[in-house]
């Protein structure tokens, strides 16, 4: 295309679409603050409404913007460089997911590690497990606090056990996806995507079925349930609102897929969705291990 | 380094991307100069509202006793002043240099994701609207201290917790995606022949910086979350009756916290390296020292969170480990201070604006080093914990060492960027009254906090009256010094006698190959770096 040594990297016109998500943001943030605010004080208010139009601001926009690039990529419009820039800029954004659940797995192992045998009078603490909470004893999971909140805790076979055997399937047959893309095999393609879509909202299913387990009279594991409760509903929260978005990202993918998008040399937006996909897969592991298992 | 650029700019006409005109011109740009206009701009404005909260408490400390205002008023006050000036000024400000430098100092066309660079800095004035709403609300503003340690955020905090965390959270989502932004631009975007051991220091400072964000923003957000879920949904992360520990929030927040005060100063470190070899007429005496250097700070940075904490209880082995921990970042920063001088050893020196800046940043951010280093050590800190030291100490590294640096910078681009040199008399005026206030208004406090005065309280035992006038009065003339910059930059904005390509003969960089002001697109084809 061009005789230079390097390609033109492409410069976007000035775009609206990022003040449209700065809005968007806007409305979330004071949306969601009034809401819970509100819930706290036990009053009603307008917050949700607000949150609900800026949640619906963002995907507007996702829409718009993505639609921009897409359709510059499909134009190609994008160098070899471009797509450096974007495969570098998604793996580095996954590097701060895994930051952000670093956070939650360092509360979780603090707590475990430090916090509740301190409270149990380990260490130097004897005085504080005798004078503070002389019932309490020191044990994980936390069934019972030192305040006598009681619960019990998840065991790691069925539910959990079918999940990882989903999850790690799903990691599987979106290598087999991508593997077909590559050999422009788009039957198989569209097959295993789809599969492996199958698998992702089947694991949201079966997690939803824990979480209604969890919730039931007989293992009363609440978020509110102490620290064990705490770090097992944030953690795998978290993590269930990841596998949401990355389902929803293979979804968009199967669509662009049976829209003939994508070729063996030029799938950024695939190999970003397949790569989130593997992350999350790992981020379950560990929480099979740290959160269940262990 | 030699750099023999090719320039070509005027081969190109702007077959896209015209300059829109008025607002939306700002509002939809994706071209990296005007994004770093915007950055200077907001962290300026929010220097100046940071600014005058500061005043607020100098006010109420001018005079032993209530004064002014209720204590509860005075902790928002100083809560807030330190929010603003760590994430609204000094960050933001930052990041607008790494915005109009980082793609002109390494021949690339623009950022590397230009509208996510836009996305990245207008949602930050709506973060910092939506704190600074607190103040008009029935709670207040926060008022548990910028580190909001739990559980004065949680439990006993006033009514705007919720606020506070969904702000920092935007403006943890602004900081990852600039760091993303800057780290793709420099791994992906160099100009041929431009190695990664030929990058201005800047660049590396601001590379590696954006290494630090992109690992500890989202800590910052993990931590503000169980804040989040603590206050409002029942959690106990950081009460110890559900089995958590408020101890594991200060753990949390520092592991962010310290790696952040190396966000602030690492850039200021490049920026010093750019502007000393300048003016000494000398290559950076060792510029591949100062890289590593750079990075072991940076590595440092993340193994001594808790000396933060030594007070706060921790066993035996964790107070000696991160004694000896922070201890050793003096190293790799004595071999920045030694680069320096070494620098300046027998240049032939002159004494123009950005120089005097960072002459200043080198004494003054080492008066600060060495309060750290004081602070280290466990024992001592048992003693000056929580006192004026250590507010002392750290706003010598941040004022004197931060900003200055960024006064710095800019009067040593501002030519590049307006195409118009600004007035002599004026800047050297705001540099000698911003050195001799902020002396004033810092260096007493060594000795307030040395007798014992306490930080964060409105009031104050009667023998530290006479140190606090003397700082009432540096604090309030460094803030009125600043609206002497105020008015160099916009003199120099509107006219001017006309800058040359490169105003400062000692200068070295692709940055001085184009014209000043600098075209609106720069390197749409890379320059050739030998």
């Amino acid at each position: 295309m061009t005789t230079k040594k390097y390609e033109t990297y492409y410069v976007p016109a000035q775009s609206h679409w990022p003040i449209v998500g700065a809005v968007a943001l806007f409305l979330i943030a004071v949306g969601a603050a009034n809401y819970v605010t509100d819930i706290k004080n036990a009053e009603s208010g307008f917050g949700g409404y607000i949150l609900i139009a800026g949640i619906a601001l963002v995907i507007y926009m996702m829409f718009g913007w993505f639609n921009n690039v897409i359709n510059e990529s499909m134009s190609g419009k994008y160098s070899h460089q471009m797509d450096n820039s974007f495969r570098q800029g998604m793996s580095w954004f996954i590097f701060s997911e895994v930051m952000f659940f670093a956070a939650f797995f360092g509360a979780l192992l603090y707590a475990r590690t430090f916090a509740v045998p301190w409270l149990g009078g380990d260490g130097n603490n004897a005085m504080t497990g005798q004078v503070l909470w002389p019932e309490f004893t020191a044990q994980w999971p936390l069934i019972k606090t030192p305040d006598g909140t009681e619960t019990t805790g998840m065991g790691w076979y069925g539910l959990p056990l079918i999940n990882t055997i989903l999850l790690l399937t799903s990691s599987v047959t979106a290598h087999f996806a991508h593997v077909a893309l590559e050999q422009e095999k788009r039957g198989l393609l569209k097959f295993w995507l789809g599969l492996t879509v199958a698998l992702g909202l089947a694991f949201l299913y079966c997690q939803g079925l824990e979480y209604a387990h969890g919730y039931a009279d007989e293992m009363k594991l609440y978020l509110t349930s102490g620290i064990y409760g705490n770090t097992f509903y944030m953690l795998t929260g978290f993590h269930g609102m990841h596998v949401t978005l990355g389902t929803i990202m293979l979804i968009v993918m199967l669509i662009r897929v049976f829209k003939g998008h994508f070729t063996p040399k030029n799938h950024f937006a695939f190999q970003a969705a397949s790569w989130y996909w593997h992350f999350v897969d790992v981020v379950w592991v560990m929480l099979f291990v740290f959160v269940y298992i262990l | 380094m030699t750099t023999e650029a090719i320039h070509d700019s005027h081969e190109h006409d702007d077959h896209h991307d015209h300059k829109m005109t008025g607002i939306k011109r700002w509002l939809y740009t994706t071209n990296h100069k005007d994004i770093g206009t915007l950055y200077l701009w907001f962290a300026f404005i929010m220097l100046l509202v940071g600014g005058a909260l500061a005043m607020g408490i100098r006010a109420e400390l001018f005079q032993p006793g209530l004064q002014l205002m209720e204590p509860d008023f005075f902790n928002q006050l100083t809560t807030v002043h330190g929010l603003i000036m760590v994430f609204g000024a000094i960050m933001p400000a930052f990041t607008g240099f790494a915005n109009w430098m980082i793609p002109m100092m390494i021949g690339a066309p623009d950022m590397a994701l230009p509208r996510m660079n836009n996305w990245s800095f207008w949602i930050l004035p709506f973060a910092f609207a939506i704190l600074l709403s607190s103040f008009f609300m029935d709670s207040g503003a926060p008022n548990f201290g910028w580190t909001f340690y739990a559980p004065l955020s949680s439990t006993y905090s006033n009514g705007s917790t919720a606020f506070f965390v969904f702000a920092v959270h935007i403006m943890g989502v602004s900081s990852i995606m600039g760091a993303i932004n800057v780290i793709v631009t420099i791994m992906n975007m160099r100009a041929p022949g431009m190695t990664y051991m030929k990058m201005p220091l800047f660049v590396w400072t601001f590379f590696i910086t954006a290494y630090l964000l992109i690992a500890v923003m989202p800590v910052l957000a993990g931590v503000v979350t169980m804040l989040l879920t603590d206050t409002y949904f029942g959690t106990s992360f950081f009460d110890a009756a559900g089995g958590g520990d408020p101890v594991m929030f200060q753990h949390i927040f520092w592991f962010f916290g310290h790696p952040e005060v190396y966000i602030m100063i690492l850039p200021a470190f490049g920026i010093v390296s750019t502007i000393i070899p300048a003016f000494a007429r000398k290559r950076l005496f060792g510029y591949s020292s100062m890289v590593y250097a750079t990075a072991s700070i940076a590595f440092l940075s993340f193994i001594v969170w808790a000396h933060h904490m030594f007070t706060t209880g921790m066993p035996l082995f964790g107070e000696l480990f991160f004694m000896y921990c922070t201890m050793l970042i003096a190293v790799p920063t004595g071999v920045k201070v030694f680069n320096w001088v070494a620098t300046m050893w027998r240049g032939s020196m002159s004494f123009e604006v950005p120089m005097l800046f960072s002459i200043a940043f080198v004494i003054l951010f080492t008066i600060g080093g060495f309060s750290g280093l004081m602070l280290a050590m466990t024992p001592i800190d048992f003693q000056y914990h929580d006192t004026y030291f250590v507010v002392a100490h750290f706003h010598y590294v941040l004022v004197t060492g931060s900003l200055f640096s960024i006064f710095a910078g800019t009067y040593y681009w501002l030519p590049k960027w307006t195409g118009n040199m600004y007035s002599d008399k004026l800047s050297k005026a705001h540099f000698w009254c911003s050195l001799i206030s902020v002396n004033l208004l810092f260096f007493p406090m060594h000795f307030l906090g040395l007798a014992g005065m306490p930080r964060r309280i409105p009031d104050y035992a009667l023998q530290f009256a006479d140190f606090n006038m003397w700082v009432s009065i540096g604090g309030f003339a460094f803030g009125l010094s600043q609206l002497i910059f105020l008015a160099v930059v916009i003199k120099c904005i509107k006219g001017g006698e006309k800058a040359e390509a490169k105003p400062w003969d000692g200068a070295e960089g692709l940055e001085w190959t184009v014209p000043s002001p600098a075209p609106y697109h720069t390197f749409e084809t890379p320059p050739k770096i030998d």
